[in-house]
């Protein structure tokens, strides 16, 4: 083939490519998904599509939202972000700027929230994370400043710290915690320094405080040190993955210290994965099955009729999530991104699944309580709610 | 002093899993002087193997050891015949290269059968006991034990049996050796199988040490081995062995001192160092070229 012809058909087929743009019609209202569907966390992403999608079919299946006195169908845009910042960054930037996306759900993971969410500030595109705590989700880091498009559906790791220090000291009746978190991930590593401050304020000794990278696999160094430490309770604010292997080896070297945990571990993969090692260990999450609404027990029976499983927290708030975008999409009226966004600030409170989210104005973050859960016979089993 | 023990318990249980994936790649570049990066997966397949085999059959723990050996052994010659054999007289790029794809495509077909991590089941029940102050389990004792004896019967063959004789001349120079009668494809075969099976062995031992398996779990420790390899002389068994104990050593040590994100770093930097004053490994010896 001459060089001038493979030249013009790779042009051609560049253009067409390019053209990838969709319009924003109001023949649909698009609602993009930025989800961990690969990589560290499948468990999660897949909880999350699994209820958006659920919400968006029951919303569908009475013809669409209501919007200007007509029914428009929702249409959902999933995009994975594989539970990488990179790659989360690069599909926020797929979905609001190539798909035209109304709202953006997700990410879930804080390491891939933070990213997104400044995508979606610089886009002025209306984001809610359902899951991620980490405080910098919603707040500028440098200014320190709230960030106008971004919420979250959950309590943040500034709350969360307080509620497991609090929980350690009164209710474990114990002065002495020992850390290992992943430094390389946000909300572990917000997790373990916001419990550490708070801890300590509430005066009781952190006895080792250890760290690790994402994708290690071998704790024995750090773990030995911990033991050394002589700890009452053994702190492990990291994802469901690492928290199997943590705890087994742990046990394996002869640390008989109380576990507790973070919202990180909330995910029904963590049973699976975790085995004997984990029995009694106690974590903070964001709702709990044994306490449910009446609107709770009908989400839970819906998802488990149609998926098979209970619901996790995951599921749980972003039901919630698209739910309270899905409102506020109706109180606009109109598709149009800047509309959106006010109607989102002009509702003060959304009942929900998770119970009720109030935003106070200027915040992106609600004020929610939080549930402390136990791991007991293979099963998560409710033990004390805390409230703000 | 117990604590310096504990580590050094730890430094050696892993530093044995590094040896037996090292002498893989240890055996082969001596052999043909080329790096089988294929054999990072070969250990992930051990891994993957083992799990499909228990789910199905309830095994005693050797028994499935020995099993997994014999598929990767048959997987790694497998690979030689298929992908290596016609890139024999190829420039050294090209066989590189067929390498680093028969991982990739030995690493996705794993990932499209296998998305999610999977647990692996325990095998036997790992008791945790005291020595002298220091906290073992049974389960790094098995590991220490079984890699120390696949170590010992390697170099016993490599240095008293006929085929060891066979493989290390095979290394000194190929060509002689077809003028000598030693059916050399027959060796080099057996080469990968061995090699092969003792990365299925590492790969059953260290999903028990730590049972969360994925597609990709042989990406990392396959480079990491090899680095070891290198540090101790690639195409030396000895050094694989050294090296995989040293890069052991190194990581325990690193993580004790400072936070893990160093280790790597530190660990590779190490590398560079040592290369720089023994360009050929701690127990290379460096080859002349006879013109």
């Amino acid at each position: 083939m001459k060089f001038s012809t493979i030249l013009a058909s790779s042009l051609a087929v560049l253009a067409l490519a390019g053209c990838g743009k969709k319009s924003a019609d109001s023949s649909a209202v698009r609602i993009g998904l930025n989800v961990e569907l690969t990589g560290e966390l499948p468990a999660v992403g897949a909880s999350s599509r699994n209820a958006v999608q659920l919400h968006v079919d029951q919303i569908n299946a009475a013809g669409g939202i209501t919007l200007g006195g007509k029914k428009v169908p929702i249409e959902l845009v999933v995009g994975d972000n594989g539970a990488k910042a990179d790659q989360a960054a690069a599909t926020a930037q797929r979905l609001l700027s190539q798909e035209n996306v109304l709202v953006m759900i997700g990410p879930n993971a804080s390491s891939c929230a933070i990213p997104a969410s400044e995508i979606a500030e610089s886009l002025k595109t209306p984001m809610i994370s359902p899951w991620s705590t980490n405080p910098k989700t919603t707040v500028n880091a440098t200014t320190g400043k709230s960030k106008d498009y971004v919420l979250r559906g959950c309590f943040t790791d500034l709350f969360q710290a307080g509620v497991l220090a609090k929980f350690t000291l009164n209710d474990l009746k114990s002065k002495r915690a020992a850390v290992l978190f992943d430094v390389s991930s946000e909300a572990p590593n917000g997790q373990a320094n916001l419990y550490r401050e708070t801890f300590v304020k509430l005066g009781g000794t952190i006895t080792a405080f250890e760290t690790y990278t994402t994708g290690d696999r071998d704790f024995s160094a750090q773990l030995t040190k911990i033991k050394a430490s002589n700890p009452e309770v053994v702190f492990l604010p990291v994802y469901y993955g690492d928290v199997a292997l943590i705890t087994q080896q742990a046990r394996q070297l002869g640390i008989t210290a109380q576990f507790v945990g973070s919202d990180a571990w909330s995910s029904p993969e963590i049973i699976k994965l975790g085995g004997a090692a984990l029995e009694g260990a106690y974590f903070c999450n964001h709702y709990s099955t044994e306490i449910a609404t009446p609107a709770a027990k009908k989400f839970m029976a819906d998802y488990e009729a149609k998926f098979g499983q209970a619901p996790d927290d995951v599921a749980a708030l972003s039901y919630d999530s698209v739910g309270f975008a899905i409102k506020a999409i109706e109180a606009a009226g109109v598709t149009d991104r800047q509309a959106v966004r006010a109607a989102l600030a002009s509702i003060p409170s959304y009942e929900g699944v998770t119970g009720v989210m109030r935003f106070t104005p200027g915040s992106g973050d609600p004020v929610k309580s939080a549930v402390i859960l136990q791991i007991k016979g293979g099963k998560f089993v409710w033990v004390a709610n805390a409230a703000p | 002093m117990e604590y310096f023990a504990q580590q050094a318990i730890n430094a050696i249980q892993l530093g044995s899993i590094y040896a037996l994936i090292a002498l893989g790649y240890s055996l082969v570049y001596g052999v043909l002087s080329m790096i089988n990066f294929a054999h990072g997966d070969v250990f992930m397949v051990g891994a993957f193997a083992c799990l499909v085999l228990v789910s199905f059959v309830p095994l005693p723990f050797f028994v499935a050891l020995l099993a997994v050996m014999a598929i990767t052994a048959l997987l790694g010659a497998l690979i030689e015949r298929a992908a290596y054999r016609p890139l024999r007289q190829a420039p050294r790029v090209s066989a590189i290269i067929t390498a680093l794809g028969c991982g990739l495509v030995i690493q996705n077909t794993t990932l499209s059968l296998s998305p999610y991590p999977r647990q692996m089941p325990r095998l036997f029940e790992s008791v945790p006991f005291e020595v002298a102050g220091v906290t073992m389990n049974t389960l790094q004792v098995l590991i220490i034990g079984i890699s120390a004896v696949f170590m010992l019967t390697l170099d016993f063959i490599i240095r008293k049996t006929s085929w060891g004789i066979a493989l290390r001349a095979a290394s000194c120079d190929r060509g002689a050796v077809v003028l000598m009668g030693v059916p050399v494809n027959r060796v080099i075969s057996l080469t990968f199988a061995v090699g092969g099976a003792l990365g299925g062995a590492a790969g059953v031992l260290y999903s028990q040490a730590y049972p969360v398996i994925g597609a990709s779990m042989g990406v990392i420790i396959g480079w990491k081995a090899f680095v070891a390899a290198v540090i101790g002389g690639i195409g030396n068994v000895r050094g694989a062995v050294l090296g995989g104990f040293i890069l052991g050593a190194v990581e325990v040590t690193t993580v004790v001192m400072m936070p893990s994100t160093w280790r790597d770093l530190i660990a590779y930097s190490l590398l560079l160092v040592i290369l720089i004053f023994k360009p050929h490994g701690l127990l290379g010896k460096p080859v002349q070229q006879k013109v």
